[in-house]
C-alpha cells in the first residue's frame, strides 16, 4: 500500500498537513498527518477493503465517514468495534480489520473506567449547522451551553460544503459552508461555549425535571454523566441506501462520505464516479469531485426531472457531465471492489426497459437518494415519533418551537425533518431562544430572536422547493396541537 | 436521450431556446459595455446577488422571486459574477466580430490571461477556441474568466476547458 490519495491542490480547499503520524495496520507502518481519521488514513494509503460481512463474507469499505454506519468496524489497540472513521490517528496505534467483521473481546480490560459528572443548563447533542446555531443563541441570552459531538472536527456537514450558500444576506448567503462553519464555530468560541467532542450521547434518562445523558468517550476510556434542563437534538442525518446487485461492494459509497474523504480530509475518492441522484446533494457532489479531481462520467436520476436547482445541474452540464433522467443503476460490476457500474431506463412505472442496460467504467458509486432523520435519541428517551414522508422518516412529533412530547427535550435540523443548512440555522436559533426563554434568561430579547427566525424560515419555505418540508412540518404541528 | 419530453429547463439542466431569449440583453447595450446576464429563473430562495450589486441593477423583489435585471445601471463589474451561489451570472461584451463572455470558474489549473482555450456550450461540449483576456480572483477563491469568442456565438457559450 504505498499509493497516496492526498489531493495536493484544490480549487478552493487548503489541506494544511503538518505533523506527520505513522500507525500500525496488520503489521505494517502506515504514514499519516495528524488530524486525518484512522479510516481516512487507510483509504488515503490505497486499502478500499475495511472489514467483511459476517454470514456471507463480503467485503465492505468505506461508506458514510461520519459513524453512522458500521462499514469501517476495526480492532483498535485490541478494542474491537471501533469506528475507525471518527477516531483520530495517532503515532503507534495498532490496528487491525476483523474476520468475518467481528472482533473478539480482550481478555482484560480497564476497569479504571473514569466517570464525570457535568451540569449543564443546556445540552445541545449534534455539533452541525442547528446545534451551533441553537448554543450560540443559547449562550447570547445567558444560558450555560454544552455542544456533544461524536466527531473530532465539530461543524458537521457544514466543514465539507465547499460551495455557496443561498439565502437571505443575514443567514450568510453567497457564503461557502465551511466558512459559514469557521463563522459559527468562532461566535461560539467568543462567547465562551463548551464542546465535548469525540463523544456519543447513547442514551437519555429523565430524573424528575432532568435529563441524564449518557455519554462514552470514543477516543478514551471515560463516560461522562450529563444532566441537563434542556436538551436539543439536532443529530443530523443518516445516508440512504438504494438496493441493486452487489451495493454493498466497496467504492459505493454515501455522497457525505465521499464529501467528508475529499473536502475534510482532502483525499481523492476515485478516478471515474457515477452519480446516483439529481437532487441537490447529487448535483454537488458531483461538482466537488470534479474540483477534487474525479472525472464524473454521469449522473442518473430515476425520477423525469432534476430534482435540486436548475443552477446546480447547470454547472454540472456545462462541463460534460450527462444527466440521464429515468435511469437507474441495475447492478454495481466487481469482485472485491466497484469496477463497473450498469445503468438502465426506466419505463413510466419505474420499471427498467430491458435492452437499454449500459455499462459505464466507474470505480465508485455515489449514491444521493436522499436522508433519513437521526431519531434514536428521542426514540430511546420515549418521545413519541411519526413517520412523515416529506420529512424523510420517522422524527419527534414536534410545535413549531420545536419542542417534542417530553418535557425539555428539543430537536432541530435535519433529525427534526430533512431539509437544508439555512432552515436547520434557523431552526437551530429557534429551538435555542426558546429553550433559553424558558429557563428565564432575558425574555424579550429571546421572543424577537424566535419570532424574527420563524418569519425568516416561513419565507424559505415558500419557496417551490421548500414545499415539500413545509407541508410535512405542517402535518407534524398539527399532530403535536392534537397531543396537546 | 436526457432531454426527453416536459420542461426542458428541468429536465436536462439546460435552458431552452424561449429561456435563453428571456434572459438575452438588449444587442444595442451589449455593443456598450460588458453586460450582467443572469440565467437564474427558478424561485430560489436567495438574495446574494442583489445586495452584492454596486449599481442597483439586480432587483429581488422577494427573496424566493428571481432576479430582474436593469440593463441600463448594469456597469459590468462583475461582481455578481463571483458571488453567485449558483454560479448562474456570466457577463457579455459584443465587440465587432467578437464576443468576450465573462465564466465563473472553479477548477484548477487556473487560467492565465492570453492562454488559448476551449470554449464549452451549455452541455458541455467544445464549439470554439477561446482567448483568456481577463481573470478576476474574489478572496473566497471564485474566478471570473472572460474569454474572447466568435460574437454569434455570446448567448452559447458558458464554459470552458483548458
Amino acid at each position: 500500500m504505498t499509493l497516496n490519495r492526498r489531493i495536493e491542490k484544490h480549487p478552493i480547499l487548503e489541506f494544511p498537513r503538518r505533523k506527520p503520524v505513522v500507525f500500525t495496520f496488520e503489521g505494517k507502518k502506515i504514514r499519516a498527518y495528524e488530524g486525518e481519521s484512522i479510516a481516512a488514513a487507510l483509504y488515503a494509503s490505497g486499502l478500499k477493503i475495511f472489514t467483511w460481512s459476517y454470514k456471507r463474507n463480503r467485503p465492505r469499505g468505506w461508506f458514510c465517514g461520519v459513524g453512522k454506519c458500521s462499514s469501517c468496524l476495526m480492532t483498535v489497540n485490541g478494542i474491537p468495534n471501533v469506528r475507525t472513521c471518527i477516531v483520530p490517528v495517532r503515532d503507534g496505534l495498532n490496528v487491525q480489520r476483523q474476520k468475518q467483521g467481528l472482533g473478539t473481546l480482550p481478555s482484560s480490560f480497564n476497569e479504571n473506567l473514569e466517570v464525570e459528572k457535568l451540569d449543564v443548563e443546556l445540552a445541545v447533542i449534534g455539533g452541525g449547522p442547528a446545534g451551533l446555531s441553537a448554543a450560540i443563541t443559547a449562550k447570547r441570552l445567558g444560558c450555560s451551553t454544552v455542544v456533544i459531538d461524536e466527531n473530532f472536527k465539530a461543524g458537521g456537514q457544514l466543514i465539507k460544503q465547499t460551495h455557496k450558500f443561498f439565502g437571505s444576506r443575514e443567514n450568510y448567503a453567497g457564503v461557502r459552508g465551511i466558512e459559514i462553519a469557521n463563522m459559527l464555530l468562532k461566535d461560539l468560541k467568543e462567547l465562551g461555549g463548551s464542546w465535548l467532542l469525540s463523544s456519543t450521547v447513547v442514551a437519555d434518562y429523565i430524573e424528575g425535571e432532568k435529563h441524564v445523558l449518557l455519554v462514552p468517550s470514543v477516543v478514551e476510556p471515560k463516560v461522562r454523566v450529563i444532566r441537563a434542563e434542556k436538551i436539543i437534538v439536532s443529530t443530523g442525518a443518516r445516508e440512504n441506501m438504494l438496493i441493486f446487485p452487489n451495493n454493498d461492494l466497496p467504492g459505493v459509497y454515501g455522497a457525505g462520505g465521499v464529501q467528508t474523504l475529499m473536502n475534510v480530509f482532502g483525499i481523492k475518492p476515485g478516478e471515474r464516479a457515477l452519480v446516483v441522484g439529481a437532487g441537490n446533494v447529487g448535483l454537488i457532489v458531483a461538482y466537488q469531485l470534479i474540483q477534487a479531481g474525479t472525472s464524473v462520467e454521469a449522473i442518473v436520476e430515476a425520477m423525469p426531472r432534476i430534482g435540486g436547482y436548475f443552477v446546480h445541474a447547470a454547472k454540472v452540464r456545462r462541463l460534460g457531465v450527462p444527466i440521464y433522467l429515468r435511469h437507474s443503476i441495475k447492478r454495481a460490476i466487481g469482485k472485491e471492489f466497484v469496477e463497473a457500474a450498469e445503468i438502465v431506463q426506466l419505463d413510466e412505472n419505474w420499471n427498467p426497459i430491458q435492452g437499454t442496460e449500459r455499462k459505464i467504467e466507474v470505480d465508485m458509486i455515489v449514491l444521493a437518494v436522499g436522508l433519513t432523520p437521526a431519531s434514536e435519541i428521542p426514540a430511546q428517551a420515549g418521545c413519541k415519533l411519526a413517520y412523515i414522508p416529506e420529512l424523510g422518516g420517522q422524527v419527534a412529533i414536534h410545535d413549531q418551537d420545536l419542542r417534542t412530547t417530553i418535557s425539555g427535550m428539543y430537536v432541530a435540523g435535519d433529525s427534526s425533518g430533512i431539509e437544508e443548512a439555512t432552515t436547520a440555522m434557523l431552526e437551530g436559533k429557534i429551538a435555542g431562544a426558546d429553550a433559553a426563554l424558558s429557563l428565564g434568561y432575558k425574555p424579550d430579547e429571546a421572543k424577537r430572536i424566535k419570532d424574527k427566525a420563524k418569519r425568516n424560515i416561513s419565507e424559505f419555505r415558500r419557496s417551490p422547493f421548500g414545499e415539500k418540508p413545509r407541508k410535512g412540518k405542517e402535518r407534524i404541528w398539527r399532530m403535536m396541537e392534537a397531543i396537546q | 436521450m436526457e432531454d426527453d419530453g416536459g420542461d426542458p429547463m428541468k429536465e436536462a439542466g439546460i435552458l431552452s431556446t424561449e429561456e435563453v431569449k428571456k434572459v438575452t440583453p438588449p444587442i444595442d447595450r451589449a455593443e456598450k459595455g460588458p453586460v450582467a446576464v443572469i440565467e437564474c429563473l427558478e424561485e430560489i430562495p436567495c438574495d446574494a446577488c442583489g445586495w452584492a450589486c454596486p449599481s442597483g441593477a439586480i432587483i429581488k423583489q422577494g427573496i424566493t422571486i428571481p432576479p430582474k435585471i436593469d440593463y441600463e445601471k448594469c456597469t459590468g463589474c462583475g461582481q455578481c459574477v463571483l458571488i453567485c451561489p449558483g454560479l448562474a451570472i456570466f457577463l457579455i461584451e459584443l465587440v465587432g466580430e467578437k464576443a468576450r463572455v465573462t465564466i465563473p470558474y472553479e477548477l484548477l489549473p487556473e487560467p492565465q490571461v492570453g492562454q488559448e482555450v476551449t470554449a464549452l456550450d451549455r452541455k458541455g461540449s467544445p464549439v470554439a477556441k477561446a482567448k483568456v483576456l481577463k481573470v478576476l480572483k474574489s478572496k473566497d477563491k471564485t474566478m471570473a474568466v472572460t474569454i474572447e469568442i466568435p460574437r454569434k456565438l455570446f448567448m452559447e457559450v458558458r464554459g470552458m476547458r483548458l
